[in-house]
């Protein structure tokens, strides 16, 4: 008796010290707006969801598709249309029962629900269904040779659970209803919830029946997640030791995290480039002074306007050196992203002004530049330093920087000429940079295109793309599309934004491109 | 006294309903919450069906029109940031926003008559000069930056205080509590200390100064004269008199803690209402800014309402003018 209470003393003695010395307070701006893995399609969202649930394919640190509940995946050979996934076998979820391909039947099926924020994304899936208990089939309407890109943030969640619960649909905003599943979360994941109260804090704890516990570092056995909207608090949170990871450093305090013992910045190019979009298409604009013509629809103007900005100030005095210049709309670990391509953009005040001339803009004209001024780092900075350089060429900018919710309304009811934008690129292929911001809009397509800018062989082209299963011809389509987008010139690409994330020393992990810590990959140095 | 009660209720409904309207009518201009409710792959046909859903392709005044048919009900909507019905959630962070509102108006109040009183008496004193002059920078230096200050000195440098957060919650039914750990009684001390500074430097020179002006009234001297010890002329006779005016200020203040909990709860991330509507404002969460508008009015309208009562249990001329007695 007094030998078993003495083993099990040791033993909680022995479980509390792992625990407590294996805690990741991890803090950044924004908290997940939902544990419903279909509600948000939304970084912090996702972000979170990922610890806890899981999708049958997903990305590592270095941004390489790895199996996740799916072993396998492969185009069928008898139909192209289909996609045959190979489930792992022996998964459990957070509650002990089994998981099966009946509940990634019914997890795409939900994720595909007019309420669900990923149904785009699976746009193109006819059915899905179960041809075995650990095999699935999806159909598309044609061949699709990048399905598995897709689905890297489509969670799966357990169907009985779901049915249990009253969490079949997605949550909306609609019922009024609070969904269980918005609070609750009952995934495959390395992590499962402990508590959770939204803008306040949530705690992770390691699950032990995890199918991938021998698989990966695991060195965490609990992540509290705690959202910091101030940055200033944050970093401050950070230098007294009372989070240990943050994942958005400002950029002008990056020198004092990096300058302080026992922390550390790590940067990497992070999944979004930056850009001005133009109006090129309409005959005459609303913004500008130039009366019954659009100078923008002269591609000598926009070739000229891009040759005025100089990317290798904007990095060095308002990025203070946290940017990597673009020259075209393409992250760099994005397929069909080229290195001459995107080495292109040079400064060139000189031949600016000649191609103005010759435009028969020689004295100039003023314009309207719309600038979001809490979306991406440093935004109204960059738009501010631009306003200079494009005076240079005579061109005068009266800048208007509004928050983001006043800035994107104006890039869907085309209400702006001269805009800025982000654009990350989650299926890692150009095909998503072409649907939204290349295409002309329509219903279906470029609903972020607002350059007004429409090219009947190009949109053909775009959407050929789709079902086209050779990939060496896609690619090669791919590589033209981006020949006339560069023609063209309807985007002035500015620069590839740097993730800074602050940690302290013995945090171990690279930078994720897309913003999306996986913590089973981290280890503890 | 009662007509005057019912006179006043009715004010204050009026006053409501006119601060929900003007408040619809701005929501237009905080921006459109299509966007941010819309992943990045939204299509045109998404924005079309989700404002008809939400009913932001109505005028304003039906939009008005169906949220105080809603919250009549008790029913003020569903967060389009959080997707859970915005009553909810404000129960849910109400007890932050008044535990730390509560604890800044204590602070506020004792230490300013406190130190209104000192400098008053001792007003060549080489200490009511010193506690003058600090006071100047707490009447001038905006919140935010007294809050990032204090962080830095008690977080960063000195280690001893929590930079964020409530610490550890009791929860005693639907309310959690901070004041029953170490650790939330510790998290309280930055934030209402930003908080209540302004407020209380404030009380300390308005009592200060009342204090002056009473000091040199007839009846002091009176008082004097009669022998009284110097405590009971300063706090029973002097004091006393002072209160009104300081009850007054003191009221709208209470209110203006509540509803400028806003920044200072930002900087210390604390889970408040104040936070709560900042997110809202940043994602055009209209059912959370409409809710928290209308509980800060009924708030406001609230305290001038107990203000105005309280003149008559202060001041008893008050009450025979309205009794008629003359």
């Amino acid at each position: 008796m007094k030998m078993r209470s003495l083993i099990a003393t040791a033993v909680l003695l022995s479980s509390t010290s792992l625990v407590s010395a294996e805690t990741l307070k991890w803090a950044r701006a924004g908290d997940s707006l939902t544990l419903d893995p279909h509600a948000q399609n939304e970084g912090p969202t996702s972000t979170l969801a990922h610890q806890i649930m899981e999708p049958l394919v997903m990305r590592d640190h270095s941004g390489a598709l790895v199996p996740a509940l799916a072993t396998e995946w492969a185009p069928s050979t008898d139909n192209p249309n289909v996609w045959t996934f190979t489930l792992r076998e022996g998964v459990t979820y957070h509650d002990g029962s089994a998981f099966n391909a009946e509940d990634v039947v019914f997890s795409l099926n939900r994720a595909m629900t007019p309420d669900s924020d990923y149904k785009e994304l699976l746009a193109s899936v006819k059915e899905v269904r179960a041809v075995g208990d650990y095999t699935i089939e999806i159909e598309t309407d044609g061949p699709n040779p990048i399905m598995p890109n897709n689905l890297t943030n489509m969670f799966i969640m357990d169907k009985g659970w779901a049915e249990a619960n009253g969490a079949v649909k997605v949550q909306d905003y609609e019922g009024g209803e609070d969904t269980f599943a918005a609070k609750n979360a009952n995934g495959t994941g390395p992590y499962k919830l402990v508590s959770r109260e939204p803008d306040v804090k949530t705690v992770l704890e390691a699950y032990d029946g995890y199918w991938g516990a021998d698989e990966f570092p695991l060195a965490y056995t609990t992540i509290e997640y705690t959202p910091i909207q101030n940055a200033a608090t944050r970093v401050a949170a950070l230098l007294s030791g009372e989070v240990d990871f943050i994942q958005d450093v400002p950029v002008q305090d990056l020198e004092r995290v990096a300058s302080t013992d026992g922390l550390d910045v790590r940067t990497a190019p992070q999944n979004r480039v930056i850009f001005f979009g133009l109006n090129a298409g309409d005959a005459d604009l609303a913004n500008d002074n130039v009366e019954g013509k659009n100078p923008l629809a002269d591609v000598r103007v926009r070739r000229a306007m891009s040759m005025a900005i100089n990317r290798d100030a904007i990095k060095q005095i308002v990025m203070r050196g946290q940017s990597q210049p673009a020259g075209m709309i393409a992250p760099p670990f994005v397929n069909g992203w080229d290195e001459t391509m995107d080495a292109s953009s040079k400064t060139d005040i000189e031949g600016a002004k000649a191609l103005m001339e010759e435009a028969g803009y020689g004295d100039g004209f003023s314009i309207q530049l719309d600038c979001p001024n809490d979306r991406y780092i440093n935004d109204e900075a960059i738009c501010q330093a631009s306003v200079g350089m494009l005076a240079q060429i005579g061109i005068t900018v009266n800048l208007d920087a509004k928050p983001k919710a006043q800035h994107f309304p104006l890039l869907s009811n085309l209400e702006t000429d001269f805009y800025m934008l982000g654009w990350g690129v989650p299926t890692y292929d150009s095909e998503y940079i072409f649907n939204f911001l290349v295409h002309g809009r329509t219903d279906k397509y470029g609903s972020w295109n607002a350059t007004r800018f429409t090219n009947d062989g190009l949109n053909e082209k775009i959407v050929s793309l789709a079902g086209n299963t050779d990939l060496e011809a896609r690619n090669a389509d791919i590589a033209s599309i981006w020949e006339a987008v560069q023609e063209e010139a309807i985007y002035i690409p500015l620069h590839h934004q740097v993730l800074n994330w602050g940690m302290k020393s013995s945090v171990g992990t690279v930078v994720e491109a897309e913003d999306s810590p996986k913590i089973k990959y981290f280890e503890i140095n | 006294m009662l007509a005057y009660v019912i006179q006043r209720v009715a004010q204050s409904a009026l006053v409501l309903l006119v601060v929900g309207l003007v408040a619809f009518s701005m929501f237009r201009f905080v921006g459109d919450p299509i966007d941010n409710m819309l992943g990045q792959e939204r299509t045109q046909a998404d924005i079309e069906r989700l404002r008809v859903v939400l009913g932001l392709d109505q005028p304003f005044v039906v939009q008005y029109y169906k949220f105080l048919e809603g919250a009549v009900q008790g029913n003020f909507g569903v967060s389009y940031r959080q997707g859970r019905p915005v009553s909810d959630i404000l129960i849910e962070r109400a007890p932050a926003t008044l535990e730390l509102a509560a604890v800044s108006g204590f602070l506020a109040i004792s230490i300013g008559i406190g130190l209104g009183v000192f400098t008053a008496i001792r007003r060549n004193g080489i200490g009511a000069n010193v506690i003058m002059s600090a006071s100047l920078i707490g009447v001038s230096l905006p919140t935010f930056l007294i809050g990032i200050l204090l962080i830095y000195l008690f977080s960063v440098e000195l280690g001893w205080l929590p930079s964020f957060g409530r610490g550890e919650t009791v929860d005693i039914g639907a309310w959690s509590t901070g004041f029953l750990t170490a650790s939330g009684l510790k998290a309280l001390i930055l934030p209402s200390i930003t908080l209540g500074l302004y407020q209380m430097t404030l009380i300390m020179r308005l009592v200060r100064s009342e204090m002056l002006e009473v000091l040199r009234q007839d009846y002091i001297r009176f008082a004097r004269a009669r022998g009284l010890r110097e405590r009971a002329v300063n706090f029973r006779h002097a004091l006393k008199n002072t209160l009104v005016p300081v009850i007054t200020v003191t009221g709208l203040q209470l209110g203006s803690i509540i509803a400028f909990a806003i920044i200072t709860e930002t900087v210390f991330q604390w889970p408040g209402v104040g936070l709560l509507f900042i997110n809202a404002i940043q994602f055009v969460d209209i059912p959370v800014m409409a809710a928290y508008l209308m509980l800060i009015s009924v708030m406001f309208v609230g305290i001038n309402l107990i203000v105005d009562l309280l003149y008559f249990a202060i001041d008893p001329r008050l009450r025979v003018d309205r009794t008629g007695g003359h």
